[in-house]
C-alpha cells in the first residue's frame, strides 16, 4: 500500500492510541484545575494555572499517604516472603524432584486458579476467631499464600532445567544442601526472582476484593481500597473526583515506569498467570 | 543425589497452604450445604442452596452477565489485539520504523498497568450523569452507567479499554518468533494483508491465543473490582456477576450458606473451563 493508505493505516491507529489515552489525559488535566474553572470551562480545556488545593484537599481527607504506606509495607512483604516461599518449594519440586511432586504441582495449580471469592468468607472467619481480622498481616499471609502458589509453579519447572552438574560439583567440595541453594541456586536464578518479586508487588498492590472485605478500618486501607471505596460518595465533586483518580493512576503509573525493563522481559512470565 | 530431606524445604508452604488455600475451601465447601447467618450454628440443609439458585433469577442473571463479560474482557480484546499486533509488527514496524510501533504499543498498553479498581474510579468520574467528563465534552445528558438499559454496555466497553493492551502486547512477542520468510512469500503470491494475517500470523501464535483467552475468560468470570466500583451490580440487576452476588449474601445479606453455594458453582465452573482449554491446547499440539 503507498501513497495515502499507508497513513491512513498509521491514522487509525494513532486515533485508537489516542482513545486509549484520553482518561488519562483528561483525568490530570481536570485535576489541577479549581472547581470554578471545571465548570465554567469544562473538562477539555487546559488548565489555566496550576491549583493543587483539590489533590491536596483529596490527600488530607482520606489521609492519602497512610494508604500509601499500607499498600508499599503489603505489596512489599508478600513479594520478599512469596518469592522465599516459592524458592524453597521450587527446590524441593524442580531440582529435590521429591516423590508426589506432580500432584503439588497441580494442586499449587488449581489453587492459582481458584476465585478468591470461594476462600473469602472462611477465611473472614478464621482470621476474626484469631484476631487477625482488620490487620495488615492477614492481607501479607494470605497473599504471600496465594503468589507462592504461582510462583512455585512457574519456579519449579526453570528449576527442573537447572544444569545438575553444578550442584554435584558443589556437594563433592561438601557444600550442604542448604549452603547450594543460598550460594549457588539463587545466585544464578536472580533474573527470574526479580522478575517474580516485581509481579509478585504489582499483583498484589492491584488486589481489591480480599482487602476490600479484611481492611475495614480506615488505617489499613490500601490505596485501591480506599479510592474505590470512595468512588461515588456525595461530597466528591469533579475535581475532587478527577484527584483522586489521578492519586490512583500516578504510583501505579510510576511502577510500571520503574519496571519497564525487567517487566518487558519478564511480561510473557505473567502470561501464564 | 540424594532425594530424601528436601521434604523439609516444603513443610512451610505445605502448612501455610493447608490453613490458608485447602481448609477454607473445604470449610465454603460445608457451608455452601447449611443456612448460616455468621453466627451462631449452622443448620444442615442439604442440597437446599444449590436446588435454590436453579430457580433463583438473579443466579441466572449473574452469569448471563458473565457471559456477556467474556464477549467484553476476552473474545473482543483478542480479535480486536490481533489486527492490531499485526498491523504494529507487519505493517507499521517496518514501514514507519519499530519506535512508532513500539510507542503504540505501549499507548495500548496503559490502561492495563492500573489496578482495576483504580480503572474504575477513573471512567466513574468520567461518565459521571452530572459532572462527568463525557457528557461534559460532548454535550450529552446520558445516565451511562445508571439506565439499566446502557449500564451493561456501559461496563463492557469500559472492560474492553482496560484489557485490549494484554493480547496486543503479547502477541507482538508471540510474532518475533515467526519466520519473515513465510510473509514474504505470502506477499509475493499476492495474498491480502487480511489473508496473510488469517493464514499465518494466526496459526503461528496459536498458543499465544489460547493462553490469552484462557486468563482473559478467568479474569472475567472472577470480575469484581469494577463491577463494585462502577454499579455495585445495578441498576436493578443490570450488571450483577456472581462474584458480587456472593459478596452480597456473604456480607450483607448474611446468606452465608447461599453464598458459599454460588462461590462453589462460580470455582467449579472457572475450574471446568480451565481444564477444557488445557485440553484442547493438548489435543492441538
Amino acid at each position: 500500500m503507498r501513497g495515502p493508505g499507508r497513513w491512513a493505516v498509521l491514522a487509525a491507529l494513532v486515533v485508537l492510541a489516542v482513545v486509549m489515552v484520553f482518561p488519562f489525559l483528561v483525568v490530570a488535566l481536570n485535576a489541577v484545575k479549581s472547581r470554578e474553572e471545571y465548570s465554567s470551562e469544562g473538562p477539555l480545556s487546559l488548565p489555566g494555572g496550576l491549583y493543587l488545593q483539590g489533590v491536596v484537599d483529596f490527600w488530607e481527607r482520606v489521609d492519602f499517604g497512610e494508604k500509601l504506606v499500607n499498600s508499599l509495607l503489603i505489596s512489599g512483604s508478600v513479594a520478599v516472603l512469596a518469592v522465599v516461599l516459592s524458592v524453597l518449594n521450587a527446590y524441593a519440586l524442580g531440582i529435590g524432584r521429591v516423590r508426589g511432586r506432580l500432584s503439588i504441582l497441580v494442586l499449587f495449580l488449581v489453587a492459582n486458579t481458584l476465585p478468591q471469592e470461594a476462600l473469602a468468607y472462611p477465611l473472614y472467619y478464621l482470621a476474626k476467631e484469631l484476631g487477625l481480622y482488620d490487620t495488615r498481616l492477614s492481607m501479607i499471609i494470605i497473599f504471600t499464600v496465594i503468589q507462592a502458589a504461582f510462583g512455585t509453579y512457574l519456579l519449579s519447572a526453570v528449576l527442573g532445567q537447572f544444569p545438575k552438574e553444578i550442584l554435584e560439583a558443589a556437594e563433592i567440595d561438601g557444600a550442604g544442601r542448604f549452603r547450594a541453594l543460598t550460594r549457588i541456586v539463587v545466585p544464578i536464578s536472580r533474573p527470574t526472582l526479580s522478575v517474580l518479586m516485581i509481579f509478585f508487588f504489582i499483583w498484589t498492590w492491584n488486589e481489591f476484593f480480599l482487602p476490600l472485605i479484611f481492611l475495614i478500618s480506615n488505617d489499613n486501607q490500601t490505596v485501591p481500597v480506599a479510592l474505590g471505596v470512595l468512588q461515588g460518595e456525595r461530597y466528591m465533586d469533579a475535581t475532587m473526583s478527577s484527584a483522586s483518580a489521578l492519586l490512583g493512576i500516578v504510583p501505579a503509573v510510576a511502577f510500571f515506569l520503574i519496571f519497564q525493563r525487567t517487566l518487558t522481559r519478564g511480561i510473557t512470565v505473567g502470561a501464564v498467570k | 543425589m540424594r532425594r530424601r530431606g528436601y521434604w523439609l524445604y516444603l513443610a512451610p508452604s505445605l502448612l501455610l497452604f493447608l490453613g490458608v488455600i485447602v481448609v477454607p475451601f473445604l470449610m465454603n465447601l460445608g457451608v455452601s450445604f447449611t443456612r448460616w447467618s455468621g453466627v451462631g450454628t449452622p443448620r444442615w440443609v442439604g442440597l437446599d442452596n444449590y436446588a435454590r439458585l436453579l430457580e433463583d433469577e438473579r443466579f441466572w442473571l449473574s452469569f448471563q452477565n458473565n457471559v456477556a463479560l467474556i464477549v467484553a474482557m476476552a473474545i473482543v480484546p483478542t480479535v480486536i489485539g490481533l489486527v492490531l499486533a499485526a498491523a504494529l509488527f507487519d505493517y507499521v514496524g517496518k514501514r514507519f520504523g519499530t519506535r512508532t510501533a513500539a510507542a503504540l504499543r505501549a499507548m495500548y498498553y496503559l490502561p492495563q498497568v492500573l489496578p482495576v479498581a483504580v480503572a474504575g474510579v477513573v471512567w466513574g468520574w468520567m461518565l459521571h450523569p452530572s459532572y462527568g467528563a463525557v457528557n461534559r465534552a460532548f454535550g450529552l445528558e446520558l445516565d451511562w452507567l445508571g439506565d439499566p438499559d446502557l449500564a451493561l454496555a456501559t461496563v463492557m466497553a469500559v472492560m474492553v479499554w482496560f484489557q485490549l493492551g494484554y493480547p496486543v502486547v503479547i502477541f507482538m512477542a508471540g510474532l518475533q518468533r515467526v519466520d519473515p520468510a513465510y510473509y514474504e512469500a505470502a506477499e509475493l503470491d499476492g495474498a491480502s494483508w487480511w489473508r496473510r494475517v488469517w493464514h499465518i500470523t494466526v496459526p503461528q501464535i496459536r498458543p499465544e491465543i489460547f493462553v490469552v483467552l484462557l486468563t482473559c475468560t478467568i479474569a472475567a468470570l472472577k470480575v469484581f473490582g469494577p463491577i463494585f466500583v462502577l454499579t455495585r451490580g445495578g441498576p436493578g440487576n443490570a450488571t450483577m456477576v456472581p462474584s458480587y452476588f456472593s459478596y452480597l449474601n456473604f456480607f450483607q445479606k448474611s446468606n452465608v450458606g447461599y453464598g458459599s453455594a454460588i462461590a462453589t458453582v462460580l470455582a467449579l465452573i472457572i475450574v471446568v473451563v480451565t481444564f477444557l482449554f488445557l485440553r484442547v491446547q493438548e489435543r492441538e499440539r
